[in-house]
């Protein structure tokens, strides 16, 4: 085995001890991290490159109308003669990018105003907390029904409706890590040496705060994939003819006899929040091997 | 004694337990013998570690499922260790009452205490009416001397005081009038007047009710009271037994005489309290020979070679090769 | 313990005025014209049906008198008038209420059945088949979007192997019964009409198992990982020394204090039993208030929609709530505090 890395280098071509490196770091990973992880790569790799892919046009007609599974169409076609495979395949197009700035909005939005509630504590702290109180007491798919509806239907005000409901989880969150941060040694010590507290806050706390928000955050992006796809299918995300998973299901739920029209998307929502879920539980159970 | 029939109550022999851990057995006790007769206490002494509980637990088979027991427990004419988990329900809390260290952890927090004594009596006499089991809860309650007993039953572990805690526990642990009471360090949770309390009520009910009785405890000043036979033990062997008076004044191990000088001194000489330096062995990597070598300071070579028997050295028994040497110093 | 009640009912009011704020000036906000909803798109041009229509709908006022209006509306449990039934939205929600409520409390008994079940027998059996089978069960539940799922279980049961009757609570033939409660299935058993109380049943499991299925998961987790945690006290170790077997230390003892922590739980399972069951209903033309809300949020009914979230707020609330003093009253260490 050693001969061979030798030769290579020798070679100049490093790849071997690369691709080794890489291999190892991932042998250390637990294999819930591995699975999930796959699963989500599929689907980032899907949404960057679908465009390319030998598949039939989403919008157009590809075929005859409700046609089952067949060996043209993968997953059939829908009521407009539409290829489910592809529709379900670009639909990735729409979700994660969608997962994606609504998680990292709510946190950049929750944690900056949890962390300034925690470290300013007193009136500021009151005030946005009841701000998260309030706004945790609607049950979350209708509140997002309201503010999208009032905003107009849309992906874009879905996703802002999204935000809304979704930052107030790591404004708690990371309110409890600073609080609890605050208060350890060497922020005193800090704060005795007379430090300001954007460098206290920064340097000091906020660096030891963020374990536990990203690991929500990556189980929150299935969750938020399964919202956005409530919201479509009940008329207020994307609208027709976009192929987002939630609306496609929406088409085929009037038809329920034509099960394949909403299988593929079904089974692309499904596999995305287990994706994330077991990259988020095998993230937390690496980081924090207490809570297993 | 008050032997009244040959057979002793509790006769165990050869007694082993594995723990199965990632990559193997780790031994915690490595053949145990121990007889207990009709009305006797015998005092069970070590460091924590030493394997005096778990070996008490593996005769009661209340060791989670990754330990491994080996071996013969006969009570009153029955292997424990070969019962069906059934036949073992009859015996545990019937026959053979058990007592814990901390009475706070050990009693169910949410249930009262008198729903749970009531439990202990139902649970072994299914004809026993409720009335009836409360009236007997009540009534064990102030055998044990607990005042108020009629209000008192109805309250739950949390308000208890740890004396009351323990007096509780005994009254349950009893309230089957079981042959032999196995008490786990029962006072070492307790402040030091509570303690005396304590070990004085259990030699009451010794006296009152012949119960046999097995004393797990670190102190060896609690068994001087009330044991009429010590076993010392060290990583998961009995490394010294005899009457308690001849282990007390006669002991021939070192390790003893370690845990008699750790004793505060009658006298009320202010000495300062001699510990034995050095830690227990683990139990996965034990040195070899002697698992107290380590830490002796009357260690010679041969102590390296093998593990010493268990062999006649005076009055007592004793697991030392140096014990002849021991003998005329005191301890 | 009476305090703290108090304190919480307190909360309650504050809490559901900010939440009505909130939605009062969402739907203020709105960049939709509201307008547009209530007056058909060729009559926008007259100026007589634009200002009796503003006038109606309280469209021609200013936003603090709106405001004002609103709650004191609100306070008398006025909602406003739907867009779209043109009923008052308190009329429409009172009448679908029991549909969703029959929903709800048949998903959270299926729910807490099989998830206390199975986080019993996956401690019991730790690392055992049952665990896994659950773990993968409980994942499954809470990862299938309901939209999909009960979808699914409608084709390959109802279609396919004809197991359950088709959506709706009774069939189009089958008069409801006698209103007592409004829950088809406890009324029908009060007349003692047997018939009707089987087919509101038959219908009412297949959507009640694909909504509770969605929170079996959190509780199998938590009665798991409590019932693990509570098996390694000392106390188990005693109730087994006193003789107790097996069966009756995991159910006398060790559940008893692990369903503590699992009470919590049931608030938190009933929020996400309020989102799923709007979902559910959608799919199972259930005629609740899920499906309300659905089509209100189709037709951009805002009273309707704002109504439906005022009401599951407040459901939300007095959950929690009912949770936290379930919690006082099954934990005797709380009463004392």
């Amino acid at each position: 085995m050693n001969t061979v890395t030798i030769e290579a280098r020798k070679d100049g071509r490093t790849k071997p001890g690369v691709i080794r490196r890489v291999l190892s770091l991932l042998a250390g990973l637990p294999p819930s991290v591995l699975f999930g992880g796959a699963i989500v790569l599929f689907w980032l790799v899907t949404a960057l490159t679908v465009q390319f892919w030998p598949l039939h046009d989403p919008l157009a007609l590809a075929g005859r109308r409700l046609q089952p599974p067949s060996a043209d169409h993968w997953l059939g076609t829908d009521a407009l003669g539409r290829d489910v495979l592809s529709r379900t395949l670009h639909g990735a197009i729409y979700s994660m990018p969608i997962a994606t700035i609504v998680v990292l909005a709510g946190v950049v939005i929750g944690a900056a105003l949890g962390a300034i509630a925690g470290y300013v504590g007193g009136k500021v702290d009151a005030a946005i907390m009841r701000l998260v109180d309030i706004t945790v007491a609607f049950p979350p798919i209708l509140l997002a029904m309201t503010i999208t509806a009032t905003l107009g239907p849309g992906i874009v005000n879905a996703a802002i409706a999204m935000i809304i409901v979704w930052w107030p989880i790591y404004a708690r969150l990371m309110r409890a890590q600073v609080l609890e941060v605050k208060e350890r040694e060497h922020v005193e010590a800090a704060i005795a040496g007379g430090a300001g507290h954007i460098r206290i806050l920064g340097i000091h706390i906020l660096p030891l705060c963020w374990a536990p928000i990203l690991i929500n955050a990556t189980m929150d992006f299935g969750q938020v994939v399964l919202l956005a796809a409530s919201l479509s299918f009940v008329g207020l995300g994307a609208t027709p003819p976009t192929p987002e998973w939630g609306s496609m299901i929406y088409d085929g739920a009037s038809r329920f006899y034509s099960w394949w029209i909403a299988f593929g998307p079904g089974m692309a929502i499904l596999t995305l929040v287990l994706g994330f879920s077991f990259l988020g539980d095998g993230l937390r159970d690496y980081f924090d091997p207490k809570s297993q | 004694m008050m032997e009244q029939s040959k057979e002793p109550l509790l006769e165990v022999r050869d007694l082993r337990v594995d723990f199965r851990v990632p990559g193997g057995y780790a031994t915690a006790i490595r053949g145990v013998d121990l007889t207990v007769g009709r009305g006797e206490v015998v005092g069970l002494v070590g460091e924590s570690g030493s394997g005096k509980s778990i070996s008490m637990m593996a005769l009661l088979r209340l060791l989670p499922a990754a330990a491994r027991v080996s071996g013969i427990a006969r009570f009153d004419g029955v292997d424990l260790l070969s019962l069906s988990p059934r036949e073992l329900s009859h015996i545990r809390g019937g026959r053979i009452g058990m007592i814990f260290q901390d009475p706070l952890t050990a009693f169910n927090p949410v249930l009262t205490i008198g729903a749970q004594i009531v439990e202990a009596l139902q649970l072994h006499d299914r004809n026993l009416s409720g009335k009836a089991a409360w009236t007997r809860a009540v009534e064990l309650l102030a055998e044990v001397a607990i005042p108020e007993p009629g209000r008192r039953v109805h309250q739950y572990p949390h308000e208890f005081s740890g004396g009351m805690r323990q007096r509780a526990m005994i009254a349950m642990a009893i309230s089957n009038r079981p042959q032999l009471l196995i008490a786990d360090e029962p006072t070492t949770a307790l402040d030091v007047t509570v303690q005396a309390q304590i070990l004085e009520l259990l030699q009451r009910l010794r006296e009152e009710l012949n119960i046999g009785m097995i004393m797990i405890t670190h102190d060896l000043g609690v068994v001087a009271g009330i044991a009429d036979r010590v076993m010392v033990m060290y990583s998961g062997r009995v490394i010294e037994r005899g009457q308690v008076d001849d282990v007390f004044y006669a002991s021939r191990h070192p390790y003893t005489r370690g845990l008699l000088a750790a004793l505060p001194k009658l006298d009320g000489a202010r000495e300062a309290l001699v510990g034995i330096a050095g830690t227990p062995p683990s139990l996965i990597n034990r040195p070899a020979g002697c698992a107290f070598r380590p830490r002796c300071s009357h260690a010679e070579a041969v102590c390296a070679t093998a593990e010493p028997p268990l062999l006649r050295a005076g009055q007592l028994e004793s697991a030392c090769y140096v014990s002849d040497r021991l003998s005329g110093m005191t301890p | 313990m009476l305090r703290y009640i108090f304190r919480r009912l307190i909360a309650v009011p504050l809490l559901l005025l900010g939440v009505a704020t909130v939605a009062f000036f969402l739907s203020q906000t709105t960049r939709g014209d509201p307008l547009s909803a209530v007056v058909p798109e060729r009559q926008m041009n007259n100026p007589e049906i634009v200002a009796a229509a503003k006038e109606r709908w309280g469209l021609d006022k200013t936003l603090a008198e709106r405001y004002v209006i609103y709650v004191s509306n609100l306070a008398r449990g006025d909602l406003g008038t739907s867009f779209t039934t043109r009923r008052p939205v308190s009329a429409d929600l009172a009448e679908r209420l029991p549909a969703t409520f029959e929903l709800v409390l048949a998903a959270m008994t299926f729910a807490t059945v099989v998830g206390v079940g199975l986080g019993v027998l996956s401690a019991r059996y730790q690392n055992g088949p049952i665990d896994h089978f659950s773990r993968i069960f409980a994942l499954l539940g809470s990862s299938l979007p309901v939209f999909w799922s009960g979808l699914i279980l409608l084709y390959l049961l109802t279609v396919q192997l004809g197991w359950f009757p088709g959506p709706g609570r009774l069939s189009a033939h089958t008069p409801p019964p006698p209103p007592i409660t409004g829950l088809y299935t406890l009324d029908s058993l009060l007349t003692g009409n047997i018939p009707v109380f089987l087919e509101s049943l038959h219908r009412l499991m297949l959507p009640a198992i694909v909504l509770g299925w969605s929170v079996v998961g959190v509780i199998t987790r938590l009665v798991r990982s409590s019932l693990l945690e509570v098996l390694g006290q000392d106390y188990i170790r005693t109730a087994r020394a006193k003789g107790a077997l097996e069966g009756r230390v995991m159910i006398h003892h060790a559940l008893r204090n692990a369903l503590i922590p699992t009470l919590t739980i049931i608030g938190f399972a009933f929020a996400y039993l309020i989102t799923g069951a709007v979902l559910t209903e959608a799919v199972f033309s259930w005629p609740g208030i899920g499906s309300y809300a659905v089509s209100a949020a189709r037709a951009l009914d805002y009273p309707a929609i704002i109504g439906v979230t005022l009401l599951g707020s407040l459901a939300f609330l007095l959950a929690n709530l009912a949770t936290d003093i379930a919690y006082g009253l099954v934990n005797p260490k709380v009463k004392l505090q």
